[in-house]
């Protein structure tokens, strides 16, 4: 049965009622094509936000540029839409100076892993207190589907019309290497699970990352896997494994192998923002006696 | 040295223009530094790494030049007075988010500490190319303001104002020291604190429901600070007053308008300089930074020659006071401008002194021209 364009709105929207007080109502429709992923995480996302027991007004959101990068935008929280690559840093400056803000940043696997590559790696390894959800598409959708750091090899893109002959980032193994606090992957289809995860990145010193791998219509057009078909495969060819060999979860998008899903990893060790507060107390009682 | 509250006591010090402008940054109010390694600036992290946990504020060494601004500007977001401190090579990197500093109104700060370029240049002497950058590094059409200090005691002065003035317009400030000024130790007069003018946020009067973060009313918004309540959305894409990205041209107009006029309109209040033994001149020497002293020299040694020499020294190269060098120069004086690159402020100075009476001395050795060699260009400029 179809609707009319009429019926159709007269549908209450009961599946993002819940959220409303954390949308931008004002700035709907989004700019995402139909079938992409990503207003999944933004409605996790606020879900998270609502039932994490933080105040909204100190959850901050930050993001880059590209499709992912849009979620700020309709985020009715203090949200910052910034360069190209360098949404982290700019969340370490905001996190470090005012360390009771639970700051996020949200945004794609090129902003912040191919340009902005150079700042997740030393972000991680200061373990800076900030949660990353990154949202692998395996390309560039913004700019018209180029490859990127995380573009599987074999895949048709604008920009490898004859099959990518580079390697891929697999984004769990790299981050645990990194030295991150915690790391998992989740498919937008396990609302869920993913929400459970992000609720429980809000509680983690330190950097947190959460993958989720969304379809994108640019790159199932050229790689034979259309959106929905891709989230079929999320259903039916995912595997739930918590301790998965990160080294062998690499992302096959042709699901020649199974997508690896779970919380990989999390450890309890002091943030570079915890280290560094107690820092200014010695500092501040050494030198007391020297004022 | 520091007193309760951290902040280097009233007094006379010997110091180190870097570390003076540290001392300066804290006065001011600066509670975050984000930087990375680069000479001739590096007395200014390694001396923030050490004081600013003693006044509890936050010292971060980033991954690069990129990441120390882009910090900056998130602690500024913040509500937090944030600066960094580079070279060419780094304020090269830092362009592009100048520019976002620039769009999203977040007051920044900038020391940069001028040494020799292109490139990698000469990392150890003295250079004077980053004029220009200063106020054209970043892409599109906005305001930045760039302070020119001559001694550590300016070092330490100009980096207040720089605080103050990025706080009251929201623009990115850049103190343009070079790598002389930078590390040479000198007198430094710290005054009485209560003496020392700070500027703060203009902060929201209206409750988080009426707030717009770039109020059409107002030519600098007030600014409500990230986790105050007011949800703020800010980008670097163009906005309109709610902070909503547009294509709109109307608002497109009125937003790059507003980025400009901020410091044009207020030109005359920010913009500072010296002068020295104009009033008759003949002829006026144009320097500034470490130059300006040599030049001073060279006026001297002029005046006692006999020669009606005077100096101009503009303290702001943006906004240029070019009204004040107008007026002295109206009375037909020659200009020559001495700077430590190849023609830069020279083509500030022939946009409102004309063509005909401005003469130039580039210089771009990495040294500081000698007062002997201003004197002899004077010399042939005073009666070719």
């Amino acid at each position: 049965m179809s609707l009319t364009r009429a019926e159709a709105e007269k549908i209450p929207p009961t599946r993002t009622e819940r959220i409303r007080s954390l949308l931008r109502t004002e700035r709907l429709p989004h700019i995402w094509c139909p079938a992409c992923g990503i207003g999944i995480v933004l409605k996790v996302f606020a879900e998270a936000v609502l039932e994490s027991g933080i105040d909204p007004d100190k959850h901050i959101v930050v993001s880059g540029i590209g499709c992912a990068g849009r979620i700020t935008g309709y985020l009715r929280l203090d949200g910052y839409h910034v360069l190209h690559g360098r949404p982290i840093p700019f969340a370490v400056g905001l996190k470090t100076s005012r360390p009771e803000l639970e700051v996020t940043v949200i945004s794609g696997d090129g902003d912040l892993l191919t340009i902005g590559g150079n700042h997740f790696i030393h972000a991680a390894r200061r373990n800076d207190d900030i949660n990353v959800i990154l949202i692998n598409n395996f390309n560039y959708g913004m700019t018209g589907g180029q490859y990127g750091a995380t573009t599987p090899p074999g895949s048709r893109t604008l920009t490898s019309p004859y099959g990518h002959i580079e390697g891929a980032f697999n984004v769990p193994y790299i981050s645990a290497a990194l030295g991150a606090s915690y790391v998992a992957r989740w498919s937008v289809l396990h609302e869920r699970e993913l929400k459970k995860s992000i609720l429980e990145m809000f509680t983690v010193d330190g950097f947190a990352v959460i993958e989720v791998v969304s379809p994108c219509i640019l790159y199932g057009e050229l790689n034979n896997i259309p959106p929905l078909e891709m989230m079929k495969k999320f259903r039916e060819k995912c595997i739930i494994d918590h301790n998965a060999d990160l080294s062998q979860i690499d992302l096959d998008p042709s699901f020649k192998k199974p997508i690896v899903l779970g919380n990989f990893l999390k450890i309890d060790k002091p943030s570079y923002q915890t280290q560094y507060i107690k820092l200014i107390e010695r500092v501040r009682g050494g030198a007391r006696g020297r004022a | 040295m520091a007193s309760g509250n951290g902040l280097l006591r009233p007094g006379v010090y010997f110091m180190r223009g870097n570390d003076a402008a540290v001392e300066g940054a804290l006065i001011a109010g600066c509670r975050f530094f984000a930087g990375y390694p680069i000479t001739p600036s590096n007395e200014v992290s390694a001396r923030m790494s050490r004081r600013m946990p003693e006044v509890g504020g936050y010292f971060i060494q980033m991954e690069d030049e990129i990441a120390s601004i882009m910090a900056v500007i998130g602690a500024a977001v913040g509500g937090v007075k944030a600066m960094t401190a580079t070279s060419g090579p780094g304020f090269s990197l830092m362009q592009e988010a100048i520019g976002l500093s620039a769009m999203i109104e977040a007051p920044t700060v900038i020391i940069d500490v001028q040494r020799g370029g292109p490139s990698t240049g000469l990392p150890t002497l003295v250079g004077q190319g980053d004029i220009m950058q200063a106020k054209w590094g970043s892409h599109g059409d906005y305001s930045s303001i760039a302070y020119l200090p001559n001694s550590p005691q300016e070092m330490f002065d100009l980096t207040i104002e720089a605080f103050n003035a990025a706080w009251k317009y929201r623009v990115p400030v850049i103190v343009l020291a070079d790598q002389m000024v930078g590390q040479m130790i000198e007198k430094v007069v710290v005054p009485p604190h209560e003496k020392i003018q700070i500027v703060d946020r203009k902060r929201p009067e209206v409750p988080p429901e009426e707030y717009l973060p770039f109020d059409k009313r107002y030519l600098v918004p007030p600014m409500a600070a990230a986790g105050e309540g007011y949800r703020v959305h800010m980008t670097g894409l163009t906005h309109d007053e709610r902070g909503y990205p547009t294509t709109r041209h109307e608002v497109s107009k009125w937003l790059v308008e507003k980025l400009v006029e901020k410091v044009r309109r207020n030109e005359k209040e920010i913009a500072m300089w010296e002068t020295y033994e104009v009033d008759d001149a003949k002829l006026v020497v144009v320097a500034f930074g470490i130059t300006s002293r040599s030049a001073k020299r060279a006026v001297r040694e002029a005046r006692r020659k006999g020669l009606r020499v005077g100096l101009f020294r503009p303290k702001t190269a943006w906004p240029f006071p070019y009204w004040a060098l107008e007026d002295i120069v109206s009375s037909g004086a020659k200009v020559l401008v001495v700077e430590i690159n190849m023609g830069q402020m020279v083509h500030v100075v022939r946009e409102y002194v004309g063509k005909e009476n401005v003469y130039h001395m580039p210089w771009a050795p990495g040294a500081v021209p000698p007062p002997e060699t201003i004197l002899e260009k004077i010399t042939e400029v005073y009666s070719p």
